[in-house]
């Protein structure tokens, strides 16, 4: 499988006025053309840092090891009109649309602007085809939305308005982060079919960043989950929330409520999430984890394959089937 | 709101002047005893004999026809003295607001582009002009530009155009120094800021160039609050050029407003006051426009959320 995308050991250290604090150790993931990955963890587990170091956003001072490499470039070595065209093929849909788009530009402007300056593409071009986006993602009269400005508009209209103008400048994958979590549940599930259709008809690649384990199931090929800037676990999508092999993964599928039986008190992982300067030695959940014993807090967990995904945790062969009974949690 | 604006700083203006101690009669007569006959004689032919509010009604409505009354110490039409004098204070503050847009949004920008020792140098410069009040800054570049080096000239107006402005850079300058401070330091903060924003960073991801963000959408977004600063500090100009135009030796209304306040000359003191009043509010309007032009949230007359 030929991979689009290729993060090997990527470590960020973000510059803070007490010094460097990490924020991803060692993360190493693999998109294929046209394969969606979903990525997974509580807020602060690394996964927006990851979508940021592959589109080079991170911000200024950031120091970042190990490599991405994006259809054979290394991406964390490009400057000048290189960079700008790696940020070009990789489009990236943003959790806030209202902030994430300029207020006092129209929509038209908004959505033509890359068209017109990167491609040259003269303006009633470019306005024809973006009215032409906008339909393909349900806005109906695009020649009213595009003459309005972003506060005329809801918030599942922008985001809407959001994936059409990725889409417009003809990426080859991207990166959603967290695109559905500022939208109401309806407009949510719009939204993300939407997303999701456009995708699969362009074979496009896509990381998928949410906080939902199920969404990821539903709208992705393979699913990786973070937690402390580290990838812990590694399998195919719609697996994951019914078998996970990574405690866990198993607690964030059982802190879910089920739609079908009444519960007393809703089930949460014991503790906080850690980023990963503030993570423990060891199994970095191993405070947080019913299944913990005395050596996952001695040695350093490493990234193994199991059952056709990948797992990092020692006791993963021996809870594996058990980790959603339900007795221990 | 433009009318009432006025109608209220009319009045104020009035009655400040009718409550202010001392008479122009006795600024006419310079204190000598007059025989009560000529006394009355003068009160009648100005209206000092009538009450308050009727006073105040006759110069308003002779106001609105153009007729600002008649200087009683010189014997002329107030229009006549402002219209001679106003070209010199117009000219004056147009300078001085091109020299704090271009200086202080220039260095502003500069500043928060650039940063470390760009932006340390902006800082130091801003702070120094800040500290420098109208007439410190008028006697300093006197001394250094005027005396010293002899470049430009310290007092007088000029004549012809290249000549007047030669003759009013000093004042400018002067006039600037602060306020070109106060637009530096809101500039510097409102670019930084927008820099931060995240449509900002939507920009920069979809692999625009860095000169397109900058002038696109920083800019862009920037413009609205300094052009509220911007406004605001020309508006003050026209009441600050008096200690300018006094140091300078200017024949503009700012001066002339102070020497006929001294003279108890009422009729000039109260056309000149209108006048300020009415170009402050004309500075406000016009702010107001450009606000609604740069920001669509923003409708004339209302605020959209």
């Amino acid at each position: 499988m030929s991979s689009l995308l290729e993060v090997r050991d990527l470590t960020v250290a973000l510059a803070m006025d007490s010094g460097p604090r990490e924020v991803i150790t060692g993360t190493s993931l693999e998109i294929s053309a046209g394969e969606a990955m979903g990525l997974v963890g509580e807020s602060g587990s690394g996964k927006s840092m990851t979508a940021k170091a592959i589109a080079r956003l991170l911000p200024d001072g950031a120091k970042v090891t190990g490599s991405v490499i994006f259809d054979g470039t290394d991406v964390l070595s490009l400057s000048g009109d290189a960079l700008l065209k790696h940020r070009a093929e990789v489009a990236v849909v943003f959790q806030d649309p209202r902030a994430h788009i300029n207020p006092v530009r129209r929509i038209s402007d908004f959505m033509t602007e890359s068209l017109r300056i990167l491609d040259d593409v003269p303006r009633t071009e470019a306005v024809r085809k973006a009215a032409a986006a906008l339909e393909e993602v349900g806005i109906d009269d695009p020649a009213k939305r595009l003459r309005q400005f972003p506060h005329e508009l809801s918030g599942g209209m922008l985001q809407r308005v959001m994936i059409a103008t990725a889409l417009l400048s003809e990426p080859r994958l991207l990166l959603a982060d967290e695109c559905t979590t500022a939208l109401d549940v309806t407009t949510q599930a719009e939204v993300m079919a939407i997303l999701d259709d456009l995708r699969r008809d362009r074979g496009l690649s896509m990381l998928f960043i949410t906080h939902d384990l199920e969404l990821a199931g539903a709208v992705c090929d393979r699913t990786c989950v973070m937690y402390a800037g580290q990838i812990v676990e590694t399998s195919v999508a719609s697996r994951l929330h019914e078998d996970p092999l990574h405690p866990y993964s198993a607690a964030l599928v059982q802190a879910r409520p089920d739609i079908t039986s009444t519960a007393d008190r809703l089930v949460a992982i014991p503790g906080r999430p850690v980023s990963a300067f503030e993570a423990p030695s060891g199994c970095r959940f191993a405070p947080r984890c019913p299944h913990a014993q005395e050596s996952c807090r001695a040695h350093e967990q490493i990234l193994t394959g199991l059952d056709g995904g990948l797992v990092r945790c020692e006791r993963a062969t021996d809870l594996r089937g058990t980790l959603l009974d339900g007795a221990h949690v | 709101m433009l009318v009432a604006t006025l109608l209220v700083a009319s009045f104020a203006i009035y009655g400040a002047l009718y409550l202010a101690p001392g008479s122009p009669i006795a600024a006419l007569t310079g204190g000598r005893s007059v025989p009560p006959e000529v006394l009355a004689q003068l009160e009648e032919r100005y209206h000092l004999n009538e009450p308050f509010l009727t006073r105040y009604w006759l110069w308003l409505t002779s106001a609105l026809h153009g007729d600002l009354g008649e200087s009683i110490p010189l014997h002329e039409q107030v229009s006549t003295l402002i219209s001679q004098r106003i070209g010199v204070t117009i000219s004056l503050v147009l300078l001085t607001s091109v020299i704090i847009i271009v200086v202080g949004v220039g260095l502003g920008i500069v500043g928060a582009l650039g940063r470390g020792t760009v932006d340390t140098g902006v800082l130091f410069a801003s702070t120094v002009s800040a500290a420098l009040p109208a007439f410190a800054a008028a006697v300093i570049l006197q001394f250094v530009f005027g005396v010293m080096l002899g470049w430009f000239p310290v007092l007088g107006t000029g004549d012809g155009f290249v000549d007047g402005l030669r003759h009013l850079t000093l004042p400018a300058l002067a006039l600037a120094a602060t306020s070109v401070a106060l637009v530096t330091r809101v500039t510097r903060t409102a670019v930084r800021e927008e820099l931060g924003r995240e449509h900002v960073q939507t920009a920069i991801s979809r692999g625009l160039p860095w000169s397109g963000v900058v002038q696109r959408h920083v800019l862009r977004n920037a413009a609205i609050p300094i052009t509220t600063v911007v406004g605001i500090t020309i508006a003050s100009l026209i009441a600050l050029a008096a200690i300018v135009e006094t140091a300078f030796g200017l024949n503009g209304l700012g001066a002339y407003l102070v020497q006929a306040a001294q003279n108890k000359d009422f009729a000039v003191v109260q056309g000149i006051s209108l006048v300020l009043v009415f170009a402050f509010v004309i500075t406000n309007v016009v702010i107001d426009i450009a606000y609604a032009l740069l920001d669509p949230r923003v409708t004339l007359g209302s605020r959209a959320q």
